[in-house]
């Protein structure tokens, strides 16, 4: 199973760039559409893991949605139950962060408003004569934070059911797919013992 | 009945000995790791802490402007007071145009490159990853509870029943910790103070989480049900799934979640005396009682500081939807604490002197609590929540000093039961 020489895998790129744009990357994309209301990605982050490797490898985390992004790595024997369980990771790690991005995203666009607001009700500028932003104190913002929370209590409902239902078939997908590997590598070192 | 009170006599003699060795070796035992405890929470709140409650959520700044903040990990959140660009972040930068700001671009791309990590799990690290997986100094706290209670048992001292309640307890409360970090991935990703957790770093695999877990809950249970009594066993396994299944979901739909979350903290106490008694008294549901109502001072204080990660994440707390609830139920169980004291020596856990000497500090958290509920700000959060954490090792302290001796309380049974035996004689 383990070759002499350094195997190249193939890594699917597509799921990071997925957290901009859809379409382009080596290997296997996404089924997932264009997705909306992101800038496109800076230069910055086109990494591309070394050829050598044979893991997957895990980024900084994302500016929008704090998540840290995940390259797959797609081995050259793939069995369809690992394929299962990449392509699975993929779909919840594109799904989270345009969960994440958007809610921060309205969040602070929200906070925005909110202060920009208050402000002018008090008769005050966005700017103050350093030329720095003006905000607010955490008791000024309890207002926001309690009607945000509020106003997107369902929507969260809706992502924790979802993100629990994910979360625990990743894992029992992981476990099944460590069991057949270590079937597999039990089954033919019986063989080796035979021969 | 000379003869019978010479025996008595003899009887008390041979069972005075070992059990004022066993109680003061037990006392001062507890004494010490009382007093580690209050050291190495010291150490952990005060590195810890002005991290959570000083940090406030700015949006991120781009490699262009600060390459060298993305570095860090670690390290106290400056407050800033402005925004570093003014652009937001809806409109893409498109004026880049500057040969200067391109080669920024450049730099702060490499630095972002040495971020992009191998998920391979390094065997080095493993024990520091695990650590981290399972809380292990709020698990540390939670075994120092656990021995408290265990010690205040009015019980002789059994060191081989207490260290494998310690184990016992402190491998259940590795499990539910990682089983809690499992389930909150992505919203620790978004809070500050939980952003560098080992599974939100990809630094060990779900699976292995909970395979994790699993080897701690089973040898943990197991260890309490069959090594010390099925009733620590089944307390410890309730706290489990009270933790995880209940207060962690919780915390995403209701405010009830932190009074799951209090009796999730009142439980080890009350597992340390049955362990060490075999039964549910009322001295052990009066130590839970305490931890529990000690939970709202700790737990409102430190969450009026974190009210925007809260709201962003979509945590139901109090300090978020019901402000002035917050404060109140925080005074109302400083107050509580004064109150529960004040049982402990009609319940024969402690002496009278424990209500007078703990009087002080209950006071002053009262009056901070007081202060907290009236001015309902930031400083007095920050003074509430740090004197909660010198106030419960300092109050379990005191406890242990004024216990109730064994001595005394079995001089007072024999005494009665010597004074009705002489006037049963004495009948005709």
């Amino acid at each position: 199973m383990a070759g002499a020489a350094p195997r190249v895998g193939r890594w699917w790129l597509g799921s990071r760039r997925g957290f901009s744009r859809a379409g382009g990357g080596a290997g296997r994309l996404a089924a997932e559409g264009p997705v909306r209301g992101h800038k496109p990605e800076s230069p910055a982050s086109s990494f591309c893991p070394p050829a050598c490797s044979c893991n997957d490898w895990i980024g900084p985390p994302d500016r929008h949605s704090n998540l840290r992004p995940i390259i797959f790595h797609i081995p050259k024997n793939e069995s369809p139950l690992e394929r299962k369980l990449r392509e699975f990771r993929q779909e919840t790690q594109i799904w989270n962060q345009q969960f994440w991005a958007s809610q921060n995203m309205s969040f602070r666009k929200g906070k925005e408003e909110f202060i920009s607001s208050r402000l002018k009700a008090k008769g005050l500028d966005m700017i103050d004569r350093t030329g720095q932003k003006v905000t607010l104190n955490a008791e000024e913002m309890a207002d926001f934070y309690k009607d945000f929370l509020s106003k997107n209590f369902k929507k969260h409902m809706c992502y924790n059911r979802e993100w629990y239902k994910r979360n625990f078939i990743t894992t029992f997908l992981m476990g099944q797919v460590a069991f057949k590997r270590v079937w597999k590598k039990l089954g033919w070192k019986k063989m080796k013992v035979g021969n | 009945l000379i003869g019978l009170f010479v025996w008595n006599l003899q009887k008390r003699a041979v069972r005075q000995i070992p059990c004022k060795f066993m109680h003061c070796f037990g006392v001062a035992n507890k004494r010490w790791i009382t007093f580690q405890h209050l050291n190495f929470l010291k150490r952990m709140y005060v590195t810890q802490s002005s991290k959570d409650l000083s940090q406030q959520a700015k949006l991120k700044p781009d490699p262009v402007a600060h390459p060298v903040l993305e570095k860090k990990h670690l390290g106290q959140e400056k407050t800033v007071t402005c925004e570093l660009r003014s652009v937001s972040p809806l409109h893409p930068p498109l004026s880049e145009t500057s040969h200067r700001k391109d080669l920024a671009t450049a730099v702060g791309a490499e630095s972002k490159e040495k971020q992009w990590k191998e998920m391979k799990l390094q065997l080095d690290d493993l024990p520091g990853i695990l650590a981290r997986l399972s809380k292990i100094k709020l698990t540390a706290l939670v075994v120092s509870t656990a021995s408290a209670g265990f010690a205040m048992a009015p019980v002789p001292f059994d060191l081989t029943c207490f260290l494998l309640t310690s184990i016992g307890t402190g491998l259940a409360s590795c499990a539910a910790n990682s089983i809690n970090q499992f389930f909150e991935v992505p919203f620790d990703s978004n809070m500050n103070r939980t952003k560098n957790r080992p599974l939100v770093r990809g630094q060990i695999s779900p699976l292995l989480a909970v395979s994790f877990a699993a080897t701690c809950a089973v040898p943990g249970i197991a260890l309490l049900t069959l090594g010390v009594n099925p009733l620590t066993g089944a307390l410890g396994a309730f706290n489990i799934f009270l933790y995880t299944c209940c207060y962690t979901p919780m915390k995403r739909m209701s405010i009830a979640n932190t009074w799951v979350g209090a009796v999730v903290g009142a439980i080890p106490p009350i597992m340390g005396w049955t362990a060490a008694t075999g039964s549910l008294d009322a001295g052990a549901l009066l130590l839970g009682g305490i931890l529990y109502s000690w939970q709202f001072p700790h737990f409102n204080a430190l969450s009026w500081g974190l009210r925007e990660d809260y709201s962003r994440g979509g945590y139901c707390m109090m300090s978020v939807t019901h402000p002035a609830m917050c404060r109140r139920v925080a005074l109302r169980h400083c107050l509580a604490l004064i109150g529960l004291s004040t049982v402990a020596p009609l319940l024969d856990v402690t002496t009278w002197n424990f209500p007078l000497v703990s009087l002080p500090i209950n006071l002053y958290i009262s009056y901070l609590g007081f202060r907290f509920y009236r001015d309902a700000d930031r400083s007095s959060s920050r003074k509430l929540f740090f004197c909660s954490l010198w106030h419960l090792p300092m109050l379990l302290l005191l406890m242990l000093t004024c216990k109730k001796s064994l001595l005394e309380s079995e001089d007072k049974s024999n005494h009665l039961r010597n004074h009705s035996h002489t006037v049963e004689m004495g009948l005709p």
